[in-house]
């Protein structure tokens, strides 16, 4: 199986930003998607810097795609994925709006905010030209098992959300702008100020999800450390890490390590908890009753 | 041309009554998974569907049925006989979501006219002229992320009908990209059809306070004899660094009708009422209330005022997206 290291979901400092890609160039993935996902407002701040990213990281021969707003409303933004065509690197669509304007014939990813559920969308979207999908994270064990089988006769690799906090929902609201009492057109970009997002509590206390700007996260960091057998035997190509601040080499070193066999099922898992204090794992929309169920509790 | 009133009918008694109301047109669902509002007791069997179209036609209205949940792998026949089911009732259009089923029905059942549900979250002209173009989508449901000058600049690029919610539950996320729901509890809008469903909601009243759990997570927290909302989960009230509120969105639900002049501008065709879950004579009055105010439009006379107010059953009332200061 292999790696790969999905859009930044998050709103870092330009050298911050820099600074990961840099160290992604000397990290044992596969494939790194690049580019801005979440808020088309965020990325005037570091666009420039996409071009020596990429330069770095194809050196390094990691594949490299770019990816598209997961949700296009705004003139600006339209603009800017009609231009995604036109970059000459491969594009992962995580909106519709971006295969509309992708030259017919052209090969592309599919990210997991496009609802890829069942052997037909799977089928239409190859034909499309689609030659890797990472699936919805919602997704049970039996239906990545179904989409797998299919996905072998297209020739189109399946991914799975392998590891960090799970998109559940986007929005047209800033949820930042809110809670500092602006709306999302003046939103003095609160979300800088939370890396991994911003947790969000039950009124008694319990973490349930994370804020980042117009995104809804879970609370939970997403961990396939018990599942990789699994999800091998079934025939997934690939995991997909999800950028976080901290201790990200190190966990795509785990990962590497863990589909090596160089570790064992578990001691992933234990490392990512006793180095992350206060943080929870999940597993649960794979194999569990719901998405915050955790197997290895 | 007279604005379409879209109305829900979670029944055939529902159907009956929005069609005697004035509803040009009804939409409802077959009582499987494969439409959005999958709730126990609700939606209509084959029979009643082919029925309720009779009826509908009889009287001048059409019928539209959902099948806007997204097929489960190993699954899809369940959702292909549904539209098959749809097209022998004589329905007037389906509203899907999915890229496969849409594919499906447009190969398989290329006169039976084809909506894009709200589900499918197409948010702008290039994308739904892209479902024109590939499955022949005649009319889009907007997802309620758009504002009315945003609507309008879509109608100016697309040919496809435009079809906009303006009263009933309000989705405070892109509809069909959330996952929410199945994250707290396991069943979700896009596999199932339920969105914060009641079989996971409890109620706990300790010491004159009543919790109103989803999933085991606490949505609300109020004082007995306040007004309790249900527990869905994007309204509910939630701490997050060092504020305690309605993070997402306050337990409102949306109410459009004074903006329905500037909609007719904004070049949209038709205006969708949100509820298949109501009974039939909350219907009835809403659509009774919209069908006047389009009529009004129509005649150039002026809007009735506030003639929605008390169906809110007391609860706070907003324009969502429409206002562009709602983002």
């Amino acid at each position: 199986m292999e790696l790969t290291v999905g859009p930044n979901q998050f709103f870092w400092p330009a050298d911050t930003w820099s600074g990961f890609y840099n160290d992604l160039a000397g990290s044992p993935v596969d494939r790194v998607v690049i580019g801005e996902l979440v808020c088309s407002k965020r990325l005037p701040f570091y666009q420039e810097r996409i071009p020596e990213a990429i330069s770095k990281l194809v050196e390094a021969g990691i594949d490299v795609a770019l990816t598209s707003l997961a949700l296009v409303t705004l003139k600006r933004e339209r603009k800017l994925t009609s231009e995604l065509a036109e970059m000459g690197i491969a594009i992962e669509i995580n909106d519709l709006t971006a295969l509309a304007h992708l030259p017919e014939g052209t090969g592309f990813s599919v990210g997991p905010l496009v609802n890829v559920y069942n052997e037909g969308t799977l089928r239409w979207l190859a034909s499309r030209g689609a030659r890797r999908v990472c699936l919805p994270p919602e997704l049970p064990i039996k239906s990545v098992e179904s989409l797998v089988k299919a996905a072998a006769d297209l020739g189109v690799a399946i991914e799975v959300w392998g590891h960090g906090r799970l998109p559940l929902a986007i929005s047209g609201r800033c949820y930042h702008a809110r809670l500092h009492g602006r709306t999302k057109d003046n939103c003095q970009f609160a979300c800088e100020d939370d890396p991994d997002g911003l947790d969000v509590r039950t009124e008694d206390g319990r973490p349930f999800m994370a804020m980042n700007g117009v995104q809804t996260l879970s609370d939970s960091y997403a961990c396939t450390d018990h599942q990789i057998e699994l999800l091998r035997s079934v025939g997934v190509s690939a995991l997909r890490l999800s950028p976080q601040s901290q201790g990200f080499m190190q966990l795509c070193s785990m990962y590497r390590q863990r589909l090596d066999r160089n570790l064992n099922r578990g001691e992933l898992s234990k490392d990512v908890l006793s180095t992350n204090p206060g943080i929870r794992l999940s597993d649960g929309f794979l194999l569990g009753a719901c998405g915050a169920d955790w197997s290895g509790a | 041309m007279v604005m379409e009133i879209v109305c829900p009918a979670g029944t055939p008694a529902a159907l009956r009554a929005a069609v005697k109301a004035g509803a040009h047109t009804v939409y409802c669902g077959f009582n499987d998974e494969t439409n959005a509002r999958n709730f126990p007791g609700l939606n209509f069997d084959r029979a009643e569907m082919r029925a309720g179209v009779d009826f509908a036609h009889a009287h001048g209205s059409k019928v539209l049925v959902a099948i806007n949940t997204f097929p489960r792998a190993g699954d899809e026949a369940i959702w292909h006989r549904a539209v098959s089911a749809a097209e022998a009732s004589g329905a007037d259009a389906v509203i899907l979501a999915d890229l496969g089923l849409l594919d499906y029905a447009a190969r398989n059942h290329p006169g039976l006219r084809r909506h894009l549900s709200v589900q499918a979250a197409a948010a702008n002209a290039d994308v739904i002229n892209f479902y024109a173009d590939t499955f022949g989508v005649k009319r889009v449901v907007l997802p309620r992320v758009l504002s009315v000058p945003e609507i309008a600049a879509i109608n100016c690029e697309t040919k496809v009908e435009t079809e906009v919610f303006v009263f009933g539950g309000l989705c405070v996320m892109a509809e069909g990209r959330c996952s929410l729901s199945s994250y707290a509890t396991g069943l979700s809008p896009n596999m199932n059809g339920v969105c914060s469903p009641a079989s996971h909601v409890e109620y706990n009243e300790q010491q004159g306070v009543l919790d109103a759990r989803l999933g085991g997570y606490l949505i609300h927290r109020v004082e007995k004899g306040q007004p309790a909302p249900y527990p869905t989960l994007c309204k509910g009230c939630f701490s997050a660094g060092d504020k305690t509120g309605h993070l997402f969105e306050d337990p409102v639900s949306l109410n459009a009708e004074k903006l329905i002049p500037q909609l007719q501008k904004a070049g949209v065709t038709a205006l969708k009422i949100e509820g298949r879950q109501r009974s039939k004579s909350y219907v009835a009055q809403v659509v009774r209330n919209f069908r006047t105010a389009v009529d009004a439009l129509e005649a150039g006379q002026p809007m009735p005022e506030g003639m929605l107010a008390r169906l809110s059953e007391g609860q706070a009332m907003t324009t969502g997206a429409y206002k562009k200061t709602w983002r």
